[in-house]
Parts: structure tokens; C-alpha cells; sequence
């Protein structure tokens, strides 16, 4: 089964037509051509097809597109505006958060989530009971940990987070 | 991924009657675990009904003092909620050890109490499994069973319920409404997942065609709670076990209390013989061990899980000396 849908990726209006059983990822990578998420584990592990939807960030693989229609979906590249690249992606730069940088994008949109979360008061699992959260390298560790590094730059993302969280 | 229909519901009784008119139809909410089955080959639907847009996601104050959790209500959201962390801390933390920051964004309250084992044979179609296709066999009963149960087993299945926040949930009494083709009704969220027997193709009571629609709590339960959560590594790894625990302590004695074990059964484990030998009673460390050991007295380890017995142990009484302000004594035993 097909069915039409419409999605603002980073910032443009597409339209497209998926099958039913298409993720939200490949309709991203493969019918739109935008590549900027990765498929690592495709199976919501690696988070390295990581988007933010609406504003918060989630795996891609693990949304059929159908059912996201209408949604707003900026991935890393998207992250670029008119000033150049995004504190995160700046941060990571400064920070060596990256070897091969497959899982790059990924976790630069994780980051960018995680600093809105902390932002509006979310706690994580390592937040004190009713305490404001402050990122520290332990709360970033645990709310990053949902995107893996193979190349291990793990040192290098939780400063480039820190850093941009200030 | 075999070919499926897609339709967004409009309403939940249109869902209901949707997924209940055709015996291949499933509901699709956060999608976290149902796209993955799709992907797998463990779930092949005819028709996927879509209720994520159905506006089901407030959680408002009772008149008794209780929560409604909206079943849409996503699990961030929900642990985040001020009213959440501040009258039900076991849950905002039971969910908050749960999965990865991307999925909680999406996994909703329904979604996660619905959630299937994470049982390697059953996610695996080219090896037999009794839950997927019946009578065809358990591998897990002499293979990779370190992750499986101890408690509530049978010879058909056994394999362990995954979410920690339905452990949560069971602690804190919750109840879920849940809505079919007849109507409205109430499960405790205690009775809502059953032991294996000899079906375990069935995880819950809820008939084909049950729609959670939201998750009701009771006025909190006061005391202490904890959630302990043991696990392969730090963060994002499902429980090898957990533990909701709930304390109250009155004039020196044990007034009264919830303990339920997560990742050691088919279910969320209610510790009952637990609960029943420390209700009433003074806490110390002789009282807390006489009753850890009477809950896992029935306990069957399989090849690989052995340690989960002592694990189980050992997170029973490290949570309820703290919540009961024990110090903790050498065994010399151990």
C-alpha cells in the first residue's frame, strides 16, 4: 500500500509518496535523499539515525514515515544556518567528538535534544529526586547514552556537550 | 516486512472496532516496538491502526487525590511531569531507567505496558518459540537464558516482561482503562499481565481488539520508594533485575508495603511473601532477609540465570535497609 504524505525536512516543504511500510529514515535517505541520518543498527540501538521531530529527537529507524506525516523533521544538516554550523556541531569540531563520524549527526542531534530537555527541568535516571538538573559529565553520559560510538570518541562528545550547556 | 494497510484512527472507539473486526490488526502508537517486530518478521499485521494522534496524552489530578495518565502521554513527558516527581517518584524514575532518551521521546504509556519480551528466541523467526508459533518449542530452556525467569515460569515459556515502568506501576496499584467493543473497563495494572502457562502467546487478559486508554493512579502511597534497576551496563540496557519498592514506617514498625521485581518473570513479580512477612514487623536485618528469602523460596534457576536468585536477593535487601534505615551487617554466610 502507498499513501502520500508531506514532510517539512530542515526547513522545506516535500512531498512524497511511500509505501506503508517505509521508516521515517528511509523515507529520509532514500526517497528524499537526505543522508545527513545514518543507519547504524536500524533497530533503535546505535541511535545514530537520530532527528529531531517536532522539536525533540528520536530514532527514525523506528517510525514509519505514513504515520509521521505532516510532522516537522530537521536532521544534522539542517542544523546549518545562515551563521554556519550550529554551536553543537562547532563544539564537536573544537572538542575532537568524532573519529570516522558516522555516528556524528546522530549524536549531534541527540546533543541538541539534550540541551533542550535540560533546558525545560527533565531529569534523567542520575538526577537527584525533584532536583533541577545541571549537566554535568554524568547527566550528559547518561542522557547521551542512546547514541554509540564505535571509534569511542565518548571523552571528546561529553565535552563538546558540556561545553555548549556552559 | 509483508505489505499492510495503514489507517489513522479518528476517535478510539473507531480504533477499537478497527483492530477488533480483523484478527490480523494491531494498534500503532510510539511504534517503538511494534516497527521493530515488523522489521523482524515477528509481527506481520494486516492493518496497522494508527492511535498516536489521538489526543490522549493529558495527566490530570483526581478527585481522590490520584493521577489519570492519558495512554498516549509519552514516557519523557510522563517522567518529567511536576506532578509525577513530586507525589510518584517511583514512577518518574522507573521510567527514566528505561530505555534511551530518543525512545522515551516517542514510547508511550500504553506502548509500554503492551511492550514484548526481549527474549532472543522470540525476536528470532528462523528458531522455534512457543510465544510466537505454538508448540514449536523453547530454545531459551538450555540456551542463551540469562536473561530469562526465575519466578512463574513454565516448560512452554521463559521468558521475562521487559518495562520497568509497568514494575512501577504495579507497586504504585495503578489501574488501566482500557476500552473494547463492550465498553469501558477497568484492569489493575496487578491482573493486566499473566503468567506463561501453557499459552504464553498471550501476555496479557486483554482481549483482540483492547485499547488502553489511560492509566490511573491512586492517591500516592506516602513512605519511601525506591527503584533499583541491575543491569549489564550503566544506562539503555533492559533489567537483569529491578525492584519498585515502596515503604511505610510507622512507630518502629513496617506499617506497610509494596515490593515488585522487575526482569524475573513473565510478569512484574508481586513479592508477596515478602511483603506479608514484613508487614507488621520491626525492620531489621534478620526480618528483611527471612523475607527476601521467602519470596525466591520457589525460585527455579535455568543454565544461565542462577545469579539472578542472589541478585534478586541482594537488591531486596539493599533497597529496604535503606528505605528503612538499616545498616547493613556482614553475612558470613555470603
Amino acid at each position: 500500500m502507498e499513501a502520500d504524505i508531506t514532510l517539512r525536512v530542515d526547513g522545506e516543504e516535500r512531498v512524497v509518496t511511500v509505501d506503508t511500510r517505509t521508516t521515517l529514515l528511509d523515507a529520509l535517505r532514500d526517497r528524499l535523499g537526505v543522508t545527513a541520518p545514518k543507519k547504524g543498527c536500524d533497530h533503535g540501538q546505535c541511535g545514530s539515525c537520530t532527528v529531531l521531530v517536532d522539536g525533540r529527537r528520536e530514532v527514525s529507524c523506528l517510525s514509519l514515515a505514513v504515520a509521521k506525516d505532516g510532522a516537522e523533521v530537521v536532521t544534522a544538516a539542517g542544523l546549518v544556518d545562515a551563521d554556519g554550523p550550529h554551536p553543537v556541531q562547532r563544539a564537536f569540531v573544537d572538542n575532537d567528538a568524532l573519529q570516522c563520524g558516522f555516528c556524528t549527526p546522530g549524536q549531534v542531534c541527540s546533543a541538541v535534544g539534550v540541551l533542550a530537555e535540560a533546558e525545560a527541568g527533565w531529569p534523567s535516571a542520575v538526577t537527584a529526586p525533584g532536583a533541577t538538573p545541571e549537566l554535568t559529565d554524568a547527566e550528559i553520559k547518561e542522557r547521551m547514552s542512546g547514541n554509540l560510538c564505535r571509534c569511542g570518541a565518548y571523552p571528546g562528545i561529553v565535552a563538546a556537550v558540556r561545553e555548549v550547556a556552559g | 516486512m509483508r505489505p499492510f494497510a495503514y489507517q489513522r484512527a479518528a476517535d478510539a472507539p473507531s480504533a477499537v472496532a478497527a483492530v477488533a473486526a480483523d484478527p490480523r490488526a494491531v494498534f500503532l502508537a510510539g511504534g517503538t516496538n511494534l516497527v521493530d517486530h515488523l522489521k523482524l518478521g515477528v509481527a506481520a499485521p494486516s492493518l496497522v491502526v494508527d492511535v498516536s494522534g489521538l489526543a490522549v496524552d493529558e495527566v490530570e489530578e483526581l478527585p481522590d487525590g490520584g493521577l489519570r495518565i492519558g495512554a498516549g502521554t509519552r514516557n519523557s513527558d510522563l517522567a518529567a511531569h511536576p506532578l509525577v516527581r513530586e507525589r510518584y517518584p517511583l514512577l518518574s524514575e522507573a521510567l527514566l531507567s528505561g530505555a534511551s532518551g530518543q525512545l522515551r521521546n516517542v514510547a508511550t504509556t500504553g506502548g509500554n505496558l503492551l511492550q514484548r519480551t526481549r527474549c532472543g528466541y522470540f525476536r528470532d523467526t528462523t528458531v522455534p518459540c512457543n510465544k510466537r508459533e505454538p508448540g514449536s518449542g523453547c530454545p531459551a530452556l538450555t540456551g542463551h537464558n540469562r536473561y530469562h525467569a526465575i519466578l512463574g515460569a513454565s516448560r512452554e515459556c521463559v521468558a521475562t516482561h521487559p518495562s520497568d515502568m509497568a514494575t512501577a506501576l504495579v507497586a504504585l496499584d495503578a489501574t488501566a482503562v482500557v476500552l473494547g467493543v463492550d465498553g469501558s473497563r477497568r484492569v489493575p495494572v496487578g491482573e493486566l499481565h499473566r503468567l506463561p502457562g501453557d499459552d504464553p502467546t498471550r501476555d496479557t487478559v486483554l482481549a483482540h481488539g483492547d485499547l488502553i486508554t489511560a492509566v490511573e493512579l491512586p492517591a500516592p502511597f506516602g513512605g519511601r520508594s525506591r527503584y533499583r534497576k541491575v543491569r549489564d551496563r550503566a544506562s539503555f540496557a533492559f533489567a537483569l533485575v529491578s525492584l519498585a519498592a515502596a515503604v511505610r514506617v510507622r512507630d518502629g514498625v513496617i506499617d506497610d508495603l509494596r515490593l515488585v521485581l522487575g526482569g524475573v518473570a513473565h510478569t512484574p513479580w508481586r513479592a508477596r511473601h515478602a511483603e506479608d512477612a514484613l508487614r507488621g514487623a520491626a525492620p531489621t536485618e534478620g526480618a528483611l532477609r527471612a523475607a527476601a528469602d521467602a519470596e525466591l523460596l520457589d525460585a527455579k534457576a535455568l543454565t544461565g540465570n542462577a545469579f539472578k536468585v542472589p541478585l534478586a536477593r541482594n537488591a531486596l535487601l539493599s533497597v529496604l535497609r535503606d528505605l528503612t534505615d538499616i545498616a547493613p551487617e556482614l553475612e558470613e554466610d555470603a
